[in-house]
């Protein structure tokens, strides 16, 4: 399997490392510090388990170390997109001569 | 009389050696060719049955015996024969069989075969039998019994290489299909490799009477620049995103033996051929019985003739090429065609050639050689249809070869998730339609021309797909191509009366499965496909449902009244055929099986003498022995040392992050347990980093640098951990103006511990270090040996210290600075196992107090859990179970006998209570030089509040050693902190 990171190009899976579910924004990715226990226990132990088309946060620990937006598909493997997760990673490659 | 080489085939004569015996063959033989060559008709006994087998099929189908192969550390058992390449100096022997091949005691199986009936195995797990005697007993016999050939204990001294490669197309197979798709796709422009599990590229070509085309064919193709032609190498399986393994097998005398092609290929084409099938009848696993398709390619591509009087029985077909070519070189055939009415073309070519030609029959059963059990005739009958038949007559013969139909290799396809669909017309799988594309025998293409053609279209498509053509797909060929179509023959029973004198049927004889096990399968429940392979073992290990898959779906279809019109495919998972352990380890063994990290000063360590220890992939000195001391003797030297004087110690491999930007201190502040935004620029704090579910992660120093820098430092254990944490939740919080970089191995570090430690660091940095200028917890950016230094005056050990980091380019002038200084002072460098003496005097704690099961309140320190503020794993710390008063939380323990040895890991008990897992464990133990006795760290309910001054035994269940402790607060030295300024 290969995920072709915005940054590095087509690179092999052992190069990433799985981070979870993504939502698209990463300030929503946990609740605030100061929410309750339960609000917690739901985004840590608890996981939909989807069959298709999901939206995955991966990190390419191993290569640039930028977040990565992954839209894949569990049922195939099939990876449809992959996109920085981190906006500023994002703005800076557009600002890249 | 047995098989002979033909007249006419000229080649060199390779030298090998058989159950001892030297013996001749010729070059481009395999194994199989050589022994049937050799006159060789036995070769092996039956997994279960201990039945004689000989030679079956001529490729990975093979069926009929397992042999083992080399010597000592080299020997590789349950190859098979058919498969493996005649080097000269080969060393093959029979497995499975003792005394001798042809008298064989566990013979004596065939006889008890109702023991070894399907399922008696799991049937005696259960039942009156299960956990007795006799269940005991009976295993031993099965399992001493019934056995493949044994691996060697020996490492296995050859190298296995692992490469990655990339190609546009990449084409399984180069018979007629595959060398065609390869030449279309190259003519595209396309980047291609043609892979050939056998030492020979060709297939079924290899079996052409003029052998000169197929060379020209090859010699233009590997003239191509874009073409590569793998020989000897099997695509074994298919995996996401285009991804094929691959496995190449060297020839003798390269560096490695083999080697594994992770292959990315942006299209692939399965040219994967089709493999014959017989079909079952009474004793149909004698030495001598091979399938059609085999006896062609020994005569046709090795120039053996299998034996000279030979019975050709088929039910479709591709048998009559076997006859003709049989007959062509000069062997008496005769052929048994299930069908009523022969095909009259092929009919009138197979009698042109001399084949006796009998429509409307089929064997029954064969007869075999008192002695030996090799095939010497059969009993014949007209075929009553359905598979009937009575035995009507005799025909001698010593071979016997079946053609019952062909299953085109679909494995790839499957593989990629391409669900194959059974074609009752064909009476085979046809591979499903997806990304992987199927050409030739292995799409059900039977005929040259219609697998060229197939081939092709393949190549056009691949090359369409990849946009390197603007051309159009071009006509396929359709499946089948036969004259008539086949008879659905799976499986010969006498008519009319009992099967009493019967045979056994086997469906699958790789593994002794019969008929029958499939029917019993069927009666005790086991109706799934699925289900029945798993009960009776058929076509599983080596095999893979080559050999019998099929046949034992349709008997189980037809014992299920279904009829065969439709049957489920099992599954097939890589490999296509058995690889070897080797090539999934390739380099990655012994010294080279990880990276090793070494820091800066590991040469200096060296040379003073150090012993390293691993700790995760890096090597840490773990003590500094003088003459005659070992590790205890010179650790608690230097712990002593470092109480005494000073001591040196090598601390590079701690975690460091660096944490920078106008919001670093409100990062860092949400990151820790205890507060970070107040911490005074020029100072160090200790801190706690909680998870999400608020159990502690880390212990570190956060070092203020600036207003907006920050040093972070960890456990070394931890720190890939604690910096992807930092990494992660700074991703969380863009509204933060902080960056976040691991900094590990771009400073190193050196500890100076000791009473005498200030001398050492003002010996270094020439600058004052006095108690005003360099507080306790200070920090400082000075000089060091004349390099940029960061100091910090931080302890472990209880004693006044400092770190001193350093960029690596400064390593080693630091060290002998320190060393030179240090030796000034009576002090010398200490080890990791001296480290941890002083931190256990002290209490403090490490990755064995910090084992992912703690809480800030566990480890003794509930204060630095802040209650002003908010931070990670705050919320879920709060959780019921982790506020429970009764959870063992940390202490220390000094023995009552002053002299005994606890050891790590053992259970703690109240005396008297010495059951069951106890109230905690021993987490730490130390030899301690400054308490003169061995004391240890561990945790027990309710902690030192319940324990203090208490007894606990200390139970090591693994060594039965007890030791009754004292319990008391973890800290044994200095409770207020004076060595600290001492
Ligand atoms: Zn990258």
């Amino acid at each position: 399997m290969r995920l072709t990171c915005p940054f590095c190009g087509p690179r092999d899976v052992a190069e990433f490392v799985y981070e979870g579910p993504f939502s698209g924004a990463p300030q929503t990715e946990r609740p605030a510090l100061s929410a309750a226990p339960a609000a917690w226990v739901e985004a840590v132990f608890l996981r939909d388990q989807p069959r298709g088309e999901t939206r995955e946060l991966w990190r390419h620990l191993h290569g640039c170390g930028c977040f990565l937006d992954v839209l894949r598909d569990t049922l195939t493997h099939e990876v449809r997109a992959v996109a920085f997760a981190d906006p500023a990673d994002a703005a800076a490659m557009r600002a890249k001569p | 009389m047995s098989g002979f080489r033909l007249r006419g085939h000229a080649a060199p004569l390779v030298p090998f050696t058989w159950q001892g015996r030297a013996m001749l063959g010729a070059q481009g033989d395999t194994l199989a060719a050589a022994l049937l060559a050799n006159g060789v008709r036995t070769v092996g006994r039956s997994f279960k049955h201990h039945r004689p087998r000989g030679i079956m099929a001529a490729g990975e189908e093979e069926a009929g015996a397992l042999v083992t192969l080399g010597e000592g550390a080299r020997t590789t058992p349950n190859l098979k024969p058919s498969v493996v390449e005649l080097e000269a100096g080969l060393v093959a022997r029979a497995q499975n069989c003792w005394p001798s091949l042809r008298f064989d005691l566990g013979a004596v199986n065939d006889r008890l075969s109702p023991l070894f009936a399907a399922g008696f195995y799991y049937k005696t797990f259960m039942g009156p039998f299960a956990d007795t005697r006799i269940w005991m007993a009976c295993e031993r016999l099965i399992r001493r019994a019934a056995g493949m050939g044994a691996a060697s204990p020996l490492p296995d001294p050859d190298l296995y290489d692992r490469v990655h490669g990339h190609c546009d197309v990449l084409v399984a197979g180069s018979g007629p299909a595959g060398l065609a798709a390869a030449r279309e796709a190259a003519d595209a422009g396309l980047d291609v490799v043609v892979a050939e599990a056998d030492f020979a590229l060709g297939g079924d070509r290899l079996s052409d009477r003029d052998p000169q085309e197929l060379a020209a064919a090859l010699a233009e193709l590997d003239a191509l620049p874009n073409v590569r032609l793998m020989a000897r190498t099997m695509v074994f399986g298919l995996y996401d995103h285009g991804v094929a393994g691959l496995v190449e097998r060297l020839p003798a005398g390269a560096p490695w033996r083999e080697r594994l092609h992770v292959m990315h290929a942006r299209k692939v084409v399965a040219a994967t051929g089709a493999l014959q099938r017989g079909f079952v009848f009474g004793d149909n696993d004698r030495p001598g019985v091979m399938s059609a398709a085999a006896a062609r390619t020994y005569v046709r591509r090795f120039g053996v003739a299998p034996a000279r009087e030979v019975v050709v029985a088929g039910a479709e077909d591709s048998a009559y090429a076997a006859s003709i070519a049989l007959a062509q070189a000069g062997l008496d055939v005769i052929h048994l065609d299930a069908r009523e009415a022969a095909p009259p073309a092929l009919a009138e070519r197979a009698r042109a050639a001399g084949v006796d030609l009998r429509p409307g029959w089929v064997p029954v059963r064969t007869q075999g050689h008192a002695l030996g059990g090799e095939l010497r005739g059969l009993s014949v009958g007209r075929h009553l249809g359905d598979g009937r038949a009575r035995a009507e007559t005799r025909l001698p013969a010593e071979i016997l070869a079946v053609s019952g139909g062909w299953s085109p290799s679909i494995h790839l396809t499957t593989q990629a998730r391409q669900k194959p669909a059974w074609s009752a017309e064909l009476g085979c799988f046809l591979p499903g339609e997806g990304e992987v594309l199927s050409c030739g025998a292995a799409a059900g293409v039977w005929s040259r021309e219609g697998a060229e053609t197939s081939g092709r279209a393949a190549g056009r498509l691949a090359a369409i797909a990849l946009k390197a053509t603007r051309r159009r797909p071009l006509k396929d060929a359709d499946p089948g191509g036969d004259e008539a179509p086949p008879a659905a023959l799976w499986e010969v029973r006498p008519a009319g009366r009992a099967f009493h004198g019967a045979g056994k049927a086997y469906v699958d004889p790789l593994h002794d499965v019969t008929a029958d096990d499939v029917r019993l399968a069927r009666q005790e429940g086991f109706e799934a496909p699925e289900h029945m392979k798993r009960y009776t073992t058929l076509g599983m290990a080596p095999d893979q449902g080559k050999a019998g898959g099929v046949i034992g779906l349709a008997v189980l279809a037809v014992a299920r009244g279904e009829g065969t019109g439709s049957l489920a495919p099992t599954t097939f998972r890589p490999p296509y055929a058995p690889v070897s352990m080797g090539i999934f380890a390739g380099p990655d063994r012994g010294p080279g099986w990880a990276p090793v990290r070494r820091t800066p000063f590991h040469a200096q360590a060296e040379a003073a003498g150090a012993v390293f220890v691993d700790a995760g992939l890096w090597k840490r000195a773990w003590f500094f022995p003088r003459p005659g001391e070992d590790l205890t003797a010179a650790s608690m030297r230097e712990a002593a040392m470092v109480r005494a004087t000073v001591g040196v110690a090598d601390v590079s491999t701690l975690g460091k992050v660096e944490v920078q930007g106008r919001d670093a201190a409100a990062f860092l502040d949400r990151i820790f347990a205890n507060p970070m935004a107040n911490l005074p620029v020029g100072r160090a704090r200790y801190g706690l980093l909680l998870r999400e579910d608020g159990i502690v992660l880390d212990d570190g120093t956060v070092w203020r640098l600036a207003g907006d820098r920050f040093l972070v430092t960890c456990t070394t254990a931890h720190a890939a951990t604690t910096a992807e944490h930092l990494a992660r939740w700074r991703f969380r919080w863009p509204e933060l103006d902080a960056t976040v970089d691991e900094t590990t191995e771009a400073w190193c570090g050196l500890a100076l511990a000791g009473p005498r430690s200030r001398a050492v660091l003002e010996a270094l940095t020439g600058a004052d270090v006095s108690d005003a200028a360099l507080p306790h917890l200070g920090v400082r950016e000075i000089e060091a040996t004349g390099a940029p230094a960061r100091v910090a005056r931080l302890s472990f050990s209880g004693e006044r210290a400092y770190e001193v980091m350093v960029r690596p380019e400064a390593a080693a002038a630091l060290w002998q600075a320190a060393l030179a200084a240090a030796g000034a002072e009576g002090g010398g460098p200490y080890g990791l196992e001296a480290l941890d003496i002083l931190r256990v005097e002290k209490g403090h704690v490490t990755g064995r107090e910090i084992d992912g099961r703690v809480t800030p309140g566990d480890l003794g320190m509930p204060g630095m859990a802040s209650r002003a503020k908010d931070y990670v794993g705050r919320a879920l710390m709060e959780r019921e179970g982790l506020l429970d008063p009764a959870r063992p939380v940390l202490i220390g323990l000094r023995p009552v006998e002053p002299g005994a040895k606890v050891a790590g890991g053992a259970l703690l008990h109240p005396l008297g209570a010495e059951t069951g897992r106890g109230i905690g464990h021993v987490s730490s133990v130390a030899d301690s030089p400054a308490l003169g006795m061995r004391i240890a760290l561990g945790f027990a309910a309710g902690g030192p509040a319940r324990w203090d001054g208490k007894l606990l035994m200390a139970k090591d269940p693994i060594s039965g050693r007890d030791v009754k402790m004292r319990a008391g607060p973890p800290c044994f030295l200095d409770p207020w902190g004076e060595r600290l300024h001492g």
